[in-house]
């Protein structure tokens, strides 16, 4: 078994960045204007990574497969970004950030890169109040932070419950202003379809515009996938409708190694699936956590009562509610990390006290927190004896300016008001922390293929914590890359332009048409979504918030059998000309067949039990993820073999030197 | 619930498009709109006919990506919501619903129901931003306090999602209320002002080069807006904007 090179440089964790900065080559001014750089992908990594290029010098392409750059995913982050800046004087730093990413992550991911990512976050802060990102702010003018899960200090910089849209609309505008310039060349409406690799090096991609249907041939010298999260593969999620693996995958088709494919993050807070229609299950922001406590009832026949609809939740009297997640972490509470606080919610509804119709939903309550937000209220206003009614008044009026658009989400699609009765909430996939290998300078396994924010799957290890993935998209985007894509293009100062005329652009478009024409052309009679749908709940069933061996085993066959059905029955309308989502859903779906299995094996290969990825056959007595940490610290990095089922382990082993590894507790 | 659908059926931008009618049944009140236009693609599908084209993405409201005229108002009935997230409650057992594309000169139609909406992009390309470098060697965050009300009317400002509801509700396709929304959250914060009349005139002039049409100060855009973006942003440009052109921005 071969291992992989990570690269990260020598030296005290403290220094090896700006050691690293120092030592890397750089390319001059001019002769970043004869050097062309492909950036797929405009959600955060993307926009700030084509952005910050372009303003260097760099000739940028940037593809988006939306109808505009400002729509990527990473639009609908709601909570906040995390950064070392101490503002509150609670005792952060960015040692912290690092230690608690770390053990976030639960000893899965590696100490260099997360340092960085810490060293960094403080800069994004800056940066995007300089772009005039509105942040939250006190009333002294200055900004406002408030806390996630899996930690003890406030060093969450947020904008209501839209902070994902308004760092997402900052890095847009950086990337509008090189738009005007010509410096980038925008692409909307254009999936990638394949990486092209000359002579070992990746030197373009295959697009098709999504509107002609048209397959396009554009060349580069270096290209970034910042294409996002494979959380779709689950069918539902609380990803968008168009995110997808095609990207990334089509990178691993072509040689980049997957890395730590089953390392998915079930999102602790969602709306509970409603029936068989649903397409997509909508997140509440982890910072309800903050204030919202989580219960069930004790006994059964309240459970009953509820479900059946004879019983409402605010009349269980305090002594007969299981605060489950304060009564088994009394140290965090309410904000153990998403991973735990997932597997506490199914552990509760497995044991029959879920609390609607189908079993799968837990209370999320509001009640305490505006009673306590409305005494201080009430004394803020020198209010003598006010009314229950008037405490409970104010504090909703708190209530309402903080979390206001989460709580108007949730009433519009449940119907119910979340001010009035507790909220229903049960896990979902939210965030898949596995992704493309990358070393220290975000480089896949094709020397110039780079990958950046959820596509890769370097900072979080096992397990993602809250408001960590908008730091990672804006580090990579804006301060990590524009560094270190450099130093590989600093060979490139006088290769010239790179011909798509090349026999490997004329090979891959090749093969991308007769994909296209495949899946058009086949006489089948079943929609898409059947297939999609189905795949999603063998994921979801046997490599979701648990995993044993036989399910494993049992899903890998299934998804290969339905793999099988797909080519055979697929129906496809339209034709490969002009606008036709089907057939780019198509071509996505038969994408996440392939992923699936290997997310499975995966998790099979991997046995023990860390973060998000809890194989049942591995868990300490009261029921926690139990590492194996003598045999299992390292990245399962998957190198493509013609087939998921071929896919060849390659190791990259993890090695702690400032950070001891210890049974991650939170109690 | 039993409905009946009036769609508009469109081929391309140079195609004349026409109504058509399908029923749908079976749909339940907790569907979302676009889960029950799901239901309707996948029956057309089955029976071998071209599924009807959207644009949507996100479907929690905050993409900006759906735009359907419903019912004769954008994202349909119901204030402060996008069609993703309007729910079939909304609507009565046996009823008729008309589902049109957003209508205007500047957003020409790609297919069906999905129209091209890049005149914004090229809006806020004109001028839709701070002019500092991505380097991060900017001063501190907390350098410049501003007070909580100035940002909190900024950030009301950028809660726009650029879906274009304003530009297909006003009579005259008038696109003030987007491009008003992004000079006032820029106008309102200590960081815009070096460029901010500037600002307020390219971006006007861009509008005006897309073909939008012109502002009657009859506000029906703000009613429609999904996010409730103030008309008094339009205000604030208008005198930006007068400004820039007296001293001769």
């Amino acid at each position: 078994m071969s291992t992989l090179d990570s690269k990260i440089p020598k030296g005290p964790l403290a220094d090896k960045w700006k050691n690293h900065k120092n030592a890397i080559r750089l390319v001059n001014p001019a002769n970043k204007r004869s050097i062309d750089v492909i950036v797929v992908g405009t959600g955060l990594a993307g926009s700030s990574a084509a952005a910050s290029l372009a303003e260097m010098g760099y000739n940028v392409k940037a593809f988006c497969f939306q109808d505009s750059p400002r729509r990527a995913h990473s639009i609908a982050a709601q909570g906040g970004i995390n950064a070392a800046k101490n503002y509150q004087n609670d005792g952060d730093s960015v040692h912290r950030l690092f230690y608690d990413t770390v053990k976030g992550g639960d000893y899965r991911s590696r100490e260099a890169n997360v340092y960085r990512l810490a060293e960094v976050s403080t800069s994004i802060i800056d940066q995007c109040v300089a772009q005039g990102v509105p942040f939250a702010r006190e009333y002294g003018g200055l900004l406002d932070n408030r806390s996630f899960g899996g930690v003890q200090v406030s060093r969450t910089f947020y904008a209501k419950g839209q902070t994902g849209q308004q760092l997402l609309l900052g890095a847009y505008s950086a990337l509008s202003r090189q738009i005007s310039k010509g410096k980038v060349q925008m692409f909307n409406r254009h999936e990638m379809m394949d990486v092209v690799v000359v002579d070992g090096k990746c030197r373009g991609i295959i697009a098709r515009n999504l509107v002609t249907g048209a397959l396009e041939r554009h060349a580069a010298h270096a290209v970034v996938l910042a294409s996002g999260g494979y959380g779709n593969v689950f069918f539902l999620s609380t990803n968008a409708m168009g995110s997808n693996v095609s990207a990334a995958w089509k990178a691993h088709r072509k040689g980049a190694h997957f890395a730590n494919p089953s390392f998915t993050q079930i999102h602790p807070t969602c709306i509970p699936v409603s029936g068989h229609h649903q397409s997509k299950l909508t997140l509440m922001s982890e910072s309800l956590r903050n204030d919202g406590r989580i219960w069930v009832p004790k006994k059964k026949e309240d459970v009953e009562a509820i479900r059946k609809g004879t019983k409402r939740p605010v009349e269980i009297p305090e002594e007969d509610r299981d605060y489950y997640l304060e009564r088994r972490y009394p140290a965090f509470g309410n904000l153990v990390p998403r991973d735990v606080a997932s597997r506490a919610a199914k552990e509760r509804c497995d044991a029959g006290f879920g609390v609607n119709e189908t079993g799968e939903a837990v209370f999320l309550d509001y009640a305490s927190a505006i009673e306590r937000y409305g005494k201080t209220e009430a004394h803020v206003r020198g209010l003598k004896n006010p009314s229950d009614e008037e405490v409970r008044g104010l504090g909703k009026e708190v209530v309402k300016a903080k979390y206001g658009n989460l709580f108007d989400m949730y009433k519009q699609i449940t119907a119910d008001n979340p001010y009035e009765t507790p909220m229903k909430i049960y896990p979902a996939v939210h965030y898949t922390m596995g992704g493309l290998w990358v070393d220290y300078n975000l480089m896949t396994s094709v020397p110039g293929l780079y990958a950046a924010g959820e596509a890769n799957f370097s900072d979080h290890g096992a397990n993602r914590l809250g408001a960590s993935a908008l730091m990672q998209g804006l580090a990579d985007g804006y301060f990590v890359l524009p560094y270190t894509i450099g130093d590989y293009l600093a060979d490139d100062i006088r290769t010239g332009p790179i011909s798509s005329d090349l026999p490997e652009f004329e090979e891959a478009e090749k093969q991308v048409g007769d994909r296209i024409a495949h899946l058009i052309n086949n006489a089948g009679d079943t929609p898409v979504d059947d297939f999609h749908r189905r795949l999603g709940r063998i994921m979801w069933d046997n490599c979701g918030m648990a995993r044993n061996e036989q399910g494993l085993r049992q899903a890998i066959a299934d998804i290969q059998a339905l793999r099988e059905e797909f080519y055979k029955k697929v129906r496809v309308p339209g034709k490969a000309e002009g606008f036709n989502p089907e057939l780019d859903k198509a071509g996505r779906v038969a994408d996440f067949l392939e992923l699936g299995e290997l997310m499975c094996k995966d998790a099979l290969d991997r046995n023990e039990s860390c973060g998000g990825h809890f194989r049942e056959e591995y868990q300490t007595p009261e029921g926690e993820a139990l590492r194996d940490d003598e045999n299992y610290t390292f990245v399962s990095a998957w190198k493509y073999n013609g087939m998921p089922s071929e896919a060849e382990l390659v190791k990259e082993d993890l090695v702690y030197e400032n950070i001891e590894l210890k049974q991650r507790s939170y109690k | 619930m039993d409905l009946t659908l009036k769609i508009w059926r469109q081929d391309g931008p140079d195609n004349p498009g026409r109504m058509e009618t399908y029923p749908v049944s079976g749909v339940s009140a907790d569907m979302s709109f676009l889960e029950m236009m799901d239901m309707l693609n996948d029956q057309l599908i089955r029976e071998g006919k071209d599924p009807v084209a959207f644009d949507h993405d996100c479907r929690e409201g905050i993409c900006g990506m759906c735009s359907m005229f419903i019912n004769g108002e954008a994202h349909g009935p119901g204030r402060g919501v996008t069609t993703c997230q309007l729910h079939m409650r909304s609507f009565q057992d046996g009823e008729t619903i008309y589902i049109e594309p957003w209508r205007a000169a500047a957003f020409p139609v790609v297919k069906d129901l999905a129209v091209d909406r890049s005149a914004f992009d090229r809006v806020i390309q004109a001028g839709g931003y701070i002019s500092v470098n991505t380097s991060g060697e900017t001063l501190d965050a907390n350098a410049i306090p501003v007070p909580k009300e100035d940002a909190d009317a900024a950030f009301n400002a950028a809660t726009c999602i650029g879906c274009g509801a304003c530009v297909a509700t006003c009579k005259n396709s008038s696109a003030m209320l987007f491009v008003s929304a992004k000079v006032s959250q820029f106008a309102l914060l200590p960081q815009g002002q070096p460029e901010r009349l500037s600002r307020a005139k390219r971006m006007v002039e861009q509008m005006d080069k897309e073909g939008f049409g012109n502002c009657t100060n009859t506000g029906a855009c703000a009613v429609e807006c999904p996010k409730g973006i103030d008309l008094s942003n339009i205000a604030r440009m208008n005198r930006d904007y007068l400004a820039a052109t007296l001293k001769g921005e």
